[in-house]
């Protein structure tokens, strides 16, 4: 196959109109064919910048060189040993800002398509059944993981593969966290990507206990003093949603981003013939400018509405992934931006009927570097809407910083913990992801939950 | 699974379960409730912890069949299980955060209603363990639906019960009973109610009026149970509060009544459409008048 070295090998995905009514997932991903193609565009440079970008720092000149000559196993095996959930890591990482961001293809023509072709091995590996292998034998050491999300996984694989004897207590009925309860089926399938990771996690040795949620069901203290565990990590992730404060956020036909993809993540709701109801809209305001923003509208655009995104700040400055705003453009929701709400209407029986806005306009860059967006005086105007969903970014949830003596926590109510390690103001207690810095990124949370994993190793080792 | 110990309709509409939920029976309190799931694909359904033995691992559930999940819960029999109980949920009752002094100075009077009326039992039994004894109304609709009598009189030093009929106990509703219980000479510091919407909205009208202050337990809609949804978001004065972290039980003066029974009624179309499907096939699409 014919390979232009300045641009990436496309790739196969849904198209637009077709997507736009199912939940089947958008990218098909690379062929062999098309996997080495891209591969052999990799420079395969000495001093890798692309590793430099990634937070669990995968050897991806090694593994890409192993796809250039067809051994995709041994491309597993490269990628395995830094990563628990490759084959979600190829389809939700932020590639752009990261690996793809540093690659030196990346600086006259595109960069390697590193992400593609991450996914394309960690696929073939689930095709074939290969298994991520451990490092050491059994010790018989009881560690315990909170929450079975990016950083709980990755955590409880590291420190399973040491030879530990790890348990991971989940709050919800099953495991996943955000991958199972945030992230859409048409990004990341859960049956055939999320429950087959996590499958890899199990057999490692890994057990998992869901329905149980530390800090009611049991605290740290009894983890530690009763149930025998010597060491604890703590990745609960950021679950309680932000709302604005604005008038009529109690109507009905008004969500939390969490709610509405719960419902149709977890409780499977997008589907006839689940249980749990999901609100059927027309049109839907969803209000943020992130990746579950997204999520969130193309999810309501699939149930069939028309979907607004309304944000206050401009194109440019849209935190999401670039991937996720693209397919969201083409399968036809709508950018409302610079545009702020200011209150939600309802209607004689409380239900949601519009939504009030004020025009912004960006002034000078605020602390984040961003620039500012102020309201532009006189400039309100409704927008009819029978649903509005809150997509406006998450806090961590207090109840285990609340029943944990001698835990830090600092004034955003996420745990206090040590870069590079993870450790906690309690010994023995490690936390990372998002419950240590706010909603963030998949991939930032594995990598807490690796370099937590060495460092409960080390303080167990003494 | 979560092994369902034994079985008993109170009504005909009413069950009662013990099932075995170790973790849950550790610890929960009176006031705390648990999520279930009846089956692998089932939905999350919020229930309030009726009672619990920490040495047997069990607690016990009592349930109204009202749709489509609560139908398949009653389906199952003794020795089946639940697929998923998670728990103790929400905050214990503030009764259990006072210290005995305080709460021995205390007369406190419980109004129960309806299927309401048995989460009111473990706060009757714990207080009992901490030497209080309590007045409780039992309030009813009819003689039929009024449920564990002589479970309450057990744990309470007076039970009345009233239905809306006469047909049993007092002539009236739960508001009634309470005046005239005022008017016979009874004095209280404190009143907990927990029922219907609609029942503690009226009782809490009258203890405001009457100057008793007012702990009411909120059963709104939940996803997740744990803070995350904020599905369970209700107002409290001027706050918001969830119900799932902050709650379920709350100062019964500041609720907002009136935007939860709103807010309880968001998905009562598809509900019903799905209750009906299950009785009668997908029959049912909407614009029947039915559905």
């Amino acid at each position: 196959m014919e390979v232009d070295v300045m641009k990436k090998v496309p790739v196969r995905e849904q198209e637009a109109k077709v997507r736009a009514t199912n939940f089947d997932e958008v990218c098909y991903g690379y062929s062999l064919e098309e996997a080495q193609a891209e591969a052999s565009r990799c420079l395969n440079c000495k001093n890798a910048q692309c590793m430099k970008g990634c937070p669990v720092s995968i050897d991806i000149p090694g593994f890409i060189q192993q796809i250039k000559e067809g051994n995709i196993e041994e491309a597993y095996n490269i990628i395995s040993k830094s990563s628990a959930l490759p084959a979600v890591c190829g389809r939700v990482c932020p590639q752009e800002t990261q690996c793809e961001g540093k690659c030196i293809r990346g600086i006259k023509g595109e960069a390697v398509s590193i992400g593609k072709l991450e996914r394309f091995v960690a696929d073939y590996a689930m095709e074939h059944g290969l298994k991520p292998r451990k490092e050491a034998p059994d010790n018989g050491i009881k560690v315990a993981v909170i929450g079975s999300g990016p950083s709980g996984l990755t955590c409880a694989g590291d420190l399973a593969k040491l030879g530990y004897d790890v348990t991971i207590f989940e709050a919800l009925h099953q495991a996943g966290g955000v991958l199972v309860y945030g992230i859409p089926e048409f990004r990341l399938p859960k049956e055939r990507v999320v429950a087959k990771e996590i499958e890899n996690v199990k057999a490692l040795g890994v057990k998992i206990e869901t329905n149980v949620v530390v800090g009611r069901s049991v605290t740290i203290d009894e983890l530690m003093e009763k149930e025998g565990f010597r060491a604890v990590f703590i990745g609960s992730g950021a679950g309680l949603p932000r709302f604005m404060n604005i008038p009529g956020e109690t109507l009905n036909g008004v969500f939390s981003a969490n709610e509405y993809l719960t419902r149709s993540n977890l409780m499977k709701s997008f589907r006839e013939d689940s249980p749990t109801p999901i609100m059927k809209s027309k049109k839907v305001a969803v209000v943020g400018g992130g990746n579950v923003a997204m999520d969130a509208a193309r999810t309501a655009l699939r149930l069939g509405a028309e979907v607004h995104i309304v944000y206050r700040r401009g194109e440019e400055e849209l935190p999401a992934r670039v991937e996720e705003v693209h397919h969201a453009k083409e399968e036809g929701i709508i950018f409302d931006l610079l545009t702020n709400p200011t209150e939600i209407l309802g209607d004689e029986n409380g239900w949601v009927k519009g939504i009030r806005c004020v025009k912004m306009e960006l002034g000078e860059p605020d602390e984040s570097g961003r620039r500012s967006p102020q309201p532009v005086e006189g400039s309100e105007f409704d927008i009819d809407v029978d649903t509005v969903i809150m997509s406006l970014g998450t806090s961590p949830n207090p109840l285990i910083s609340m029943t944990t003596k001698g835990l830090d926590t600092n004034k955003r109510k996420c745990i206090v913990a040590e870069e590079n390690t993870g450790k906690t103001s309690r010994e023995g207690v490690y936390a990372g992801g998002d419950a240590v810095t706010g909603a963030a990124t998949v991939i930032l949370a594995m990598g807490a939950g690796k370099e937590a994993a060495k460092a409960i190793d080390e303080f167990i080792k003494g | 699974m979560y092994k369902i110990l034994s079985k008993t309709y109170l009504t005909d509409n009413i069950i009662r379960m013990e099932v075995e939920a170790k973790r849950t029976a550790d610890r929960c309190l009176p006031g705390q409730f648990v999520i279930v799931r009846a089956s692998s694909d089932g939905e999350r359904i919020p229930l309030t912890i009726c009672d619990y033995d920490r040495e047997k691992g069990t607690i016990v559930l009592v349930f109204q069949t009202i749709g489509a999940s609560t139908t398949l819960m009653a389906d199952l029999k003794e020795g089946d299980g639940f697929t998923d109980i998670v728990g103790p949920l929400g905050r214990p009752s503030e009764l259990c955060e006072m210290s005995i002094d305080d709460l021995k100075k205390e007369k406190i009077i419980f109004i129960a209603g309806g299927v309401g009326t048995a989460p009111v039992y473990p706060q009757l039994k714990w207080l009992k363990e901490q030497g209080v004894l309590a007045d409780v109304i039992i309030g009813a609709r009819n003689k039929d639906l009024v449920i564990l009598e002589d479970d309450f009189k057990s744990v309470a030093e007076n039970v009345y019960v009233t239905t809306d009929d006469g047909s049993y106990g007092r002539n009236g509703n739960v508001c009634v009973c309470l005046q005239a219980l005022i008017d016979e000479g009874k004095k209280y510091d404190r009143c907990v109610a927990i029922g219907p919407l609609i029942m503690m909205k009226f009782a809490v009208q009258l203890t405001k009026k009457l100057e008793i202050p007012t702990i009411v337990s909120m059963n709104p809609i939940m996803v997740d149970g744990t803070g995350m949804c904020g599905a369970c978001r209700v107002h409290v004065g001027d706050e918001i509060k969830f119900a799932c972290i902050d709650g379920p039980e709350f100062d019964g003066w500041l609720v907002d009544f009136d935007e939860s029974m709103r807010r309880q009624a968001m998905y009562k179309t598809e509900e019903g459409r799905k209750q009906l499907e299950l009785k009668e096939g997908a029959t049912h699409h909407g614009g029947c008048g039915n559905c």
